[in-house]
């Protein structure tokens, strides 16, 4: 028998972001909110040793232990489903903070097209445009719409940025001015203003200057010292929820936080939630949390599997395209990019910051002319400087060996002297690529794990091969001697790592029968619960997905507000 | 270059004095004798000074916790020929990456500790991943061994006993899957031994590779430092005494 606790108002489910946004504007309002967290407390002061590059790059310190939870994968129906044992393709957050610990701070806002991307691709070029597989749908909320929540996570994360020349229209200028620019990324400017094209700095959450937001947090400048992604921040430069949002939820007394904490049920009765079931982890106690709202902000797969496993919404059929929960699973195609050689120039490669570059988005959404491409969206195009460090870095050109003399001689002379332009590839969702439950394969308590389907289709195939040809082309512009592009994308890979931006399963829209929750991230199966997170996307567009996944859960903290004192559905 | 048209031992000469220098920063521009001394493959002109040396750097943490004294000299001498020695600088032997591997293999990562090894086992497509039930420090075991078996049966001796030429031989062989196993991916094994050779190389020397931050100088890596602010945006490439979290502590 679950020990049974008493209510509360709001609880929610993985304190990252989501979590961390929806508790600091919760508690703000007064509001008592019970913040469940499987993983650890973290704190700046973990960081102290956090320069060594096999511990927590290679060997995933922050990550979640996937002896304990992963996923299955197949690429198609037909195959059998098998469990991703190691690390590879993407890396699931661990701890307080979540994934918000290790990211890289790039925070773009996506396109007023990506709000819109059915009607627009239509309007544009026509029905047919569209392959009937593919389940793209407009989000129902415009970009305007949500604009004020973007600005509100700028100002809160401290963003460090110039104006995009072809996003769309801000209130507000970037909170903070952009970061600074390094050779390589002067090159790449010079050479896309030579190409006509529209570069700007990369919107960074690693603070450019010292900077207060909103709520009176002061955090210190990045120091370039090339340690982002897959790391925390030791100085607190960069913006992640443990320095930011977190502490404003705590300083209310109202945010009662709980780590260790594993939820596996959210209960319901009578279409309504009534709290959630939790592990204590360490003890292996059974816990019940009842609460008026519950909220699930953790990453995209749990929060698939938590309404799932607890029979909540309808979930997704593939064979027939009905139900919503599980439905337009998308990813990332970042493949699609080049890497060019400098005879006579050498780089400070290992210096940098993981939102340190210049980008163009001539390429991006629908800014330019689909009509005789055989692929819709596109994606940004980005030289970045993040810190090359030196297991992971080892850039030799295509034809060299990649064991042995020549490999040695060829990586120690490539090591500074090689330049990458990357592509963040949109992802569209088909009908056949979903999340389900997996019918073999278990957590550590039993619960079964997800099962995800996902393939890369000729719309991916065609887009990197665009990209890598846009890279390529830059690259020759900057002067490189020589240039190796991708080919050919070949099928989705989950052992090599791409991305961790992994959307859809619980997507937003304006129609109940076509999405799980509506504009507010309200389920519309059940009126007192909430799922925030990337979750939400109805596609992947081409840009980092934190900004708008902060936006998000800045609109329905508002919503949750509302829902708190009238009730009923919110759109 | 100049370099080419040397006699090799001008080569040398010229190729030692780039490590020399490169390896100067760690002791403020002193070049040989001290610490150093025993670092530099080429030796010093002080007897008495390298004997010094030497007992200055005995590294207890050279010593082995899995492998078999047999086992240790193969993987050495292989990660020697995946990362040789040569005019830039010291290999993967002399960096120490036979004690980063074995030490590994003794450890969580050796156990699979934090991956998913929860049956049932099923053989999947390679785009899934591994799906086998073996642990790394297993599959490290199985594949030296027959990596001496292909040796013996290809050259008639054991993979330390054979040629340079002939090791890359037998390597190439299981990075190419011409070698036919029925327990292990030859492929497979080769894999995950070139990229521990890299990690035992690159990683910080606190794992019992990367021997005195040597690798890193080979490749002007600054190791742990707390800033670039001053010279991220500078236009000059930037030779930086590197640090380790040794010297963070």
């Amino acid at each position: 028998m679950a020990k049974k606790l008493p209510k509360t108002d709001v609880v929610i489910v993985g304190v990252g972001w989501g979590g961390g946004i929806i508790a600091s504007e919760l508690t703000k309002q007064g509001l008592n909110v019970v913040g469940l967290e499987k993983g650890q407390e973290r704190q700046t002061e973990d960081y102290y040793m956090v320069h060594d590059e096999l511990r927590y790059a290679l060997r995933y310190e922050l990550m979640q232990d996937l002896s304990k939870d992963t996923i299955t994968f197949r690429g198609n129906e037909k195959m059998r489903a098998l469990p991703m044992r190691q690390y590879g393709s993407f890396l699931f957050g661990d701890g307080l903070g979540g994934a918000g610990v290790h990211w890289n701070g790039q925070t773009f806002r996506f396109l007023p097209y990506d709000f819109e991307i059915r009607s627009q691709t239509i309007d544009r070029y026509g029905k047919n445009k569209i392959p009937a597989d593919m389940t793209i749908q407009d989000w129902g909320i415009t970009y305007d719409e949500l604009e004020p929540y973007y600005d509100k996570f700028e100002k809160m994360a401290g963003i460090s940025g110039e104006e995009n020349p072809l996003g769309g229209k801000r209130s507000d200028k970037y909170p903070t001015g952009p970061m600074k620019h390094t050779p390589s990324m002067k090159m790449f400017k010079k050479a896309t203003e030579n190409l006509k094209y529209h570069p700007y700095t990369i919107p960074s959450a690693n603070l450019s200057e010292s900077y207060t937001n909103p709520d009176g947090i002061a955090r210190s400048a990045c120091q370039y010292c090339a340690f982002c992604e897959r790391f925390g921040c030791e100085y607190g430069a960069k913006a992640d929820p443990v320095v930011t949002v977190i502490p404003v939820a705590k300083k209310t007394g109202k945010f009662d936080l709980r780590t260790h904490s594993w939820v596996r049920r959210v209960l319901h009765k009578g279409g309504k939630a009534t709290g959630v079931l939790y592990t204590d982890v360490t003890t292996g106690e059974e816990i019940e949390q009842p609460a008026d709202m519950v909220v699930l902000t953790s990453y995209v797969f749990n929060n698939v599997k938590l309404l799932l496993n607890s029979k909540i919404g309808r979930p997704y059929d593939s064979s027939t395209g009905t139900g919503v929960v599980g439905k337009n699973y998308a990813y990332q195609v970042v493949k699609g990019a080049a890497s060019g050689y400098f005879e006579d120039k050498k780089f400070n490669s290992f210096a940098g910051a993981g939102a340190l570059g210049m980008v163009i988005d001539d390429f991006n959404g629908d800014n330019f002319d689909h009509s005789n491409l055989k692929f819709i969206h596109g994606g940004y195009l980005a030289l970045t400087q993040t810190g090359a460090r030196p297991i992971a870095n080892n850039p030799i050109p295509s034809d060299s060996p990649t064991w042995g003399k020549e490999f040695k001689q060829n990586s120690l002379k490539y090591i500074n002297q090689t330049l990458s332009i990357g592509a963040m590839g949109a992802s569209m969702p088909f009908k056949q690529h979903y999340l389900d439950l997996d019918p073999v394969y278990k957590d550590t308590f039993g619960d079964p794990l997800i099962r995800m389907t996902y393939d890369f289709r000729d719309q991916d195939r065609e887009l990197a091969k665009f990209t890598a040809k846009k890279s390529k082309e830059i690259l020759q512009e900057m002067g490189a001697d020589k240039i190796d592009a991708m080919e050919d994308l070949g099928p989705y890979n989950i052992t090599t790592y791409q991305s961790t931006h992994n959307t859809g399963g619980v997507i937003m829209g304006a129609d109940p029968d076509t999405s799980a929750v509506n504009n507010y991230l309200q389920m519309w199966d059940m009126e007192n619960l909430f799922v925030v997170g990337a979750s939400a996307f109805p596609h992947n567009g081409g840009y980092n997905p934190t900004d708008t996944v902060g936006a998000l859960a800045y609109r329905a903290a508002e919503g949750i507000v509302k829902f708190s004192k009238d009730g009923g559905m919110l759109a | 270059m100049t370099e080419e048209n040397n006699e090799k031992s001008g080569a040398e000469n010229l190729s030692r004095r780039k490590f020399i220098r490169n390896s100067s920063y760690a002791v403020g521009g002193l070049a040989v004798g001290g610490v150093l001394g025993s670092v530099i493959p080429w030796g010093t002109e002080d007897q008495d000074q390298q004997q010094q040396a030497a007992k200055q750097v005995k590294n207890y943490n050279n010593a082995l916790m899995y492998f078999s004294q047999a086992e240790f000299q193969t993987v050495q001498a292989a990660a020697e020929r995946i990362f040789p020695e040569d005019d830039n600088g010291p290999g993967a032997k002399e960096l120490g990456v036979g004690f980063y591997i074995d030490h590994q293999m003794a450890g969580s990562y050796g156990f699979n500790a934090r991956d998913y090894m929860v049956p049932p086992f099923f053989h999947g497509e390679k785009e899934q991943g591994y799906q086998g039930r073996l642990k790394r420090r297993e599959i490290f075991r199985i594949g030296l061994r027959e990596m001496q078996n292909y040796s013996h049966q290809k050259f008639k001796k054991g993979f330390t006993e054979i040629a340079e030429d002939e090791q890359d031989k037998v390597l190439s062989d299981f990075a190419d899957d011409k070698v036919n196993l029925s327990t292990i991916s030859a492929s497979g094994f080769f894999d995950m031994l070139r990229s521990m050779t890299l990690e035992g190389v690159y990683s910080d020397p606190l794992y019992g590779g990367n021997k005195d931050m040597d690798a890193w100088k080979m490749r002007n890596y600054p190791g742990d430092q707390m800033n670039y602010t001053e010279i991220i945006a500078d236009d000059n490439f930037q030779e930086i005494e590197p640090r380790s979290l040794r010297d963070h502590m």
